[in-house]
């Protein structure tokens, strides 16, 4: 049988073209970088994307996603190079430096413009003047304790102030069987034990290594940690191996019952219950300093979103932040990540269902997100400056006065 | 043949070599000279790839470099770790292949030994860090074999310690290092015409001094070479440091290397890290010309 092209079936087959031809015209394609995707279940934040495409027909998005060291190097020459995609996952010890490059556009106008209710969010994190990004996912830091462990050593009441907790590991510790109160991760490799497991113990207290702006390490909050840490150490509470110890080596040393307690991020827990199934342990906030009655400061890392000053779709990359930070998505995307929201009114599911998110929530709710290295110039040099000084403390060969004093003189040179 | 295609002639000749290279050397302009020369720019700019518009910045970012004491501590680790790392891995490679040379050895056990001494060169640099970390760890298995030989009396945190630290890194790449030689030292022992030590029998001459005046001349070509090639490579060293110790504790195990990655992605100095990797490329050139000097004059 022959096949006969009829006109009408042309002239169908044109406007088909024609439409389709002016619907990818039309389409605005948003590139979206960050180290996210390949840390939730496999697919889920590109059925996000697809939901975000669906509800606003002619934008598209791409998403560029690597780990978190590689996409932290591509965002950096991007910002230079100015090829950075139209929205960006980022890390609040990174927006300064992207500040200072100009690459970060300011979302304050965009917020004004299209009638944001800024009251939604837990946090807005500003660098002279301009909003720079938003919290979109939260892992706090509390202090994870082995419940059998404490048990074993008559550790009845958990500890809430920093003598009950030196008191604590005391009793946790028998180094005749490598079992330990306390573990402190300082490696060089990664100085976020400064954050996490040194400065979390000031902000715990309600209080704070800076003041006015500037380092204030010589003050008494930084002082007195370094002490009561040095107090820990020369206790002999604290799994040695210090100076060279990782997070991973940390968490690994709690799930082998060789220590009692960790300063840790919630988003660890599926992965302790995975390595040791048997493993009893309950969460607690970090301690504070005696008599401290007021709110605590809680130590966390972020998923953080913003917008390249150079992209040309900032209104549709807006429509993609907006959307993120919006109730439901955001409950949606915290629940996957095992995350605290970004939008505070968003309740993730596993806090209902599981018991452990449950009770850190909880610690949540009742206290305040902190991290004073969010939006410092180099944060992760400070850090290791930081680091250094703690470590020659720990060493032996210097106070903690002077620990703080070399420290503060290092950082000033970075503001 | 008229003159002009005479001249023709001879200047297909003298091009023809630079055509043939040519896709190499394209290559190696993209891929080696091109990155070199703009690391090299970049030492002499203020905010390199931070900023779109670099000023010259002279000889600033070098003059920080040479004025920070921890740059220096790190040349230091680096030549002791690198010297001692060439010294050891000649001395252990060549006492192996001398074994697996020797008839006096059973050939299976030879085999065997052949298999267990190459095994280190078959692990990636990653893969032999986390070995040496769990073995060096204080609760580790080194630890307790120590102290159950008395050899220690408590725990020693050997990657911990600033006074054990780069001694211990050392030591995982002498480990880590010794086959390239005794590999290399095993072929040239193998070349070595029989004859020599024949007539040194007939001589008298005992086995140390078989091993002094014939082994170790007819080998010294392969020495001094792999010596070199190995003294530029460990110097450039990075994971093994980088994966076991950070540079740290404090800075007793920061090299070159690990300085100038922690000014390129802790600081985001580029310029003063570009500095520093310099200073590497020209402590490396001087040694590769040293190689190459001693290539020809072979």
């Amino acid at each position: 049988m022959m096949f006969r092209i009829q006109p009408a079936m042309l002239k169908i087959a044109a406007a088909a073209w024609l439409l389709g031809a002016t619907g990818a015209m039309a389409d605005t394609t948003l590139e979206f970088t960050q180290w996210w995707e390949p840390e939730l279940p496999a697919g889920s934040l590109k059925a996000i994307m697809n939901d975000f495409e669906a509800a606003n027909p002619g934008i598209k998005v791409t998403l560029v996603s690597g780990p978190y060291a590689t996409t932290r190097d591509q965002i950096s020459v991007g910002a230079a190079t100015g090829t950075l995609s139209d929205v960006v996952g980022l890390d609040g010890a990174w927006v300064n430096n992207l500040n200072a490059q100009n690459a970060l556009a300011d979302m304050n106008p965009m917020m004004d413009a299209s009638g944001f209710d800024k009251t939604q969010v837990a946090d807005i994190i500003k660098v002279d003047g301009k909003a720079v990004m938003f919290p979109v996912a939260s892992f706090v830091y509390p202090v994870f304790v082995n419940m059998d462990l404490a048990a074993q050593a008559g550790v009845t009441k958990l500890p809430s102030t920093r003598a009950e907790f030196l008191e604590a590991a005391k009793k946790m510790t028998h180094a005749d069987k490598n079992q330990y109160g306390w573990v402190l991760p300082l490696s060089l490799q990664t100085p976020s034990g400064v954050q996490n497991d040194l400065m979390s113990w000031v902000w715990a207290s309600g209080q704070s290594m800076m003041a006015d702006g500037k380092p204030a390490l010589e003050g008494k909050p930084v002082v007195d940690m370094l002490t009561f840490v040095k107090s820990l150490n020369d206790a002999g509470v604290i799994s040695p191996g210090i100076a060279t110890k990782t997070e991973q080596e940390k968490v690994e040393e709690f799930v082998n019952d060789r220590v009692g307690m960790m300063i840790d991020s919630l988003a660890h827990v599926n992965l302790i219950r995975e390595r040791n199934p048997k493993l009893n342990f309950d969460l607690i906030p970090v301690p504070v300093v005696e008599n401290y009655n007021g709110k605590r400061g809680l130590p966390y890392a972020s998923w953080g979103i913003g917008i390249s000053a150079a992209s040309k779709h900032q209104e549709e990359a807006w429509k993609l932040v907006q959307y993120l930070m919006s109730e439901k998505v955001n409950a949606k995307l915290v629940s996957l990540a095992n995350a605290f929201p970004g939008n505070v009114n968003a309740k993730p599911d596993f806090v209902t269902s599981d018991k452990a998110f449950a009770k850190a929530f909880e610690i949540y709710k009742t206290g305040y997100l902190a991290n004073e290295f969010t939006g410092l110039p180099v944060a992760e040099d400070l850090m290791t400056k930081f680091d250094v000084e703690a470590q020659k403390m720990l060493a032996g060969e210097q106070s903690p006065e002077q620990a703080a004093a070399n420290a503060q003189k290092g950082w000033m040179a970075k503001f | 043949m008229t003159r002009q295609k005479r001249s023709h002639h001879r200047l297909k000749r003298a091009v023809a070599p630079y055509l043939y290279l040519s896709p190499s050397l394209l290559i190696i302009g993209l891929l080696m000279l091109l990155p070199m020369v703009t690391v090299i720019g970049y030492s002499f700019q203020n905010s390199a790839v931070l900023r779109r518009d670099p000023s010259f910045a002279g000889l600033k970012h070098y003059q920080a470099i040479f004025a920070d004491p921890v740059f220096w501590a790190s040349l230091w680790h680096t030549l002791y770790f690198t010297c001692m790392s060439v010294v050891f891995h000649m001395t252990i490679g060549m006492v192996f292949a001398l074994m697996l040379n020797s008839d006096r050895i059973n050939p299976t056990l030879r085999n065997i030994l052949r298999v267990l001494y190459i095994l280190p060169w078959l692990f990636t640099a990653v893969i032999i860090a986390v070995i040496w970390r769990l073995l060096l760890e204080p609760n580790g298995v080194v630890n307790s074999v120590l102290m159950q030989m008395g050899i220690i009396g408590s725990k020693v945190e050997w990657f911990s310690s600033p006074a054990t630290a780069l001694h211990a890194v050392t030591f995982a790449n002498i480990w880590a290092g010794y086959p390239l030689f005794m590999v290399s030292l095993l072929a040239g022992l193998q070349g070595i015409p029989r004859d020599f030590y024949e007539a040194a029998d007939i001589d008298g001459a005992k086995a140390y001094q078989k091993l002094i005046f014939i082994t170790i001349p007819q080998l010294m070509p392969i020495i001094i070479s792999i010596s070199l090639l190995d003294f530029i490579w460990t110097m450039q060293v990075f994971p093994l440091i980088w994966i076991t110790t950070g540079g740290g504790p404090i800075y007793s195990t920061e090299v070159l290397s690990t300085y100038t990655y922690k000014l390129a992605f802790s600081s985001y100095n580029l310029s003063q890290a570009s500095a520093s990797a310099v200073v590497i490329l020209l402590i490396s050139l001087g040694l590769t010309l040293l190689y190459i000097r001693y290539q020809k004059a072979r």
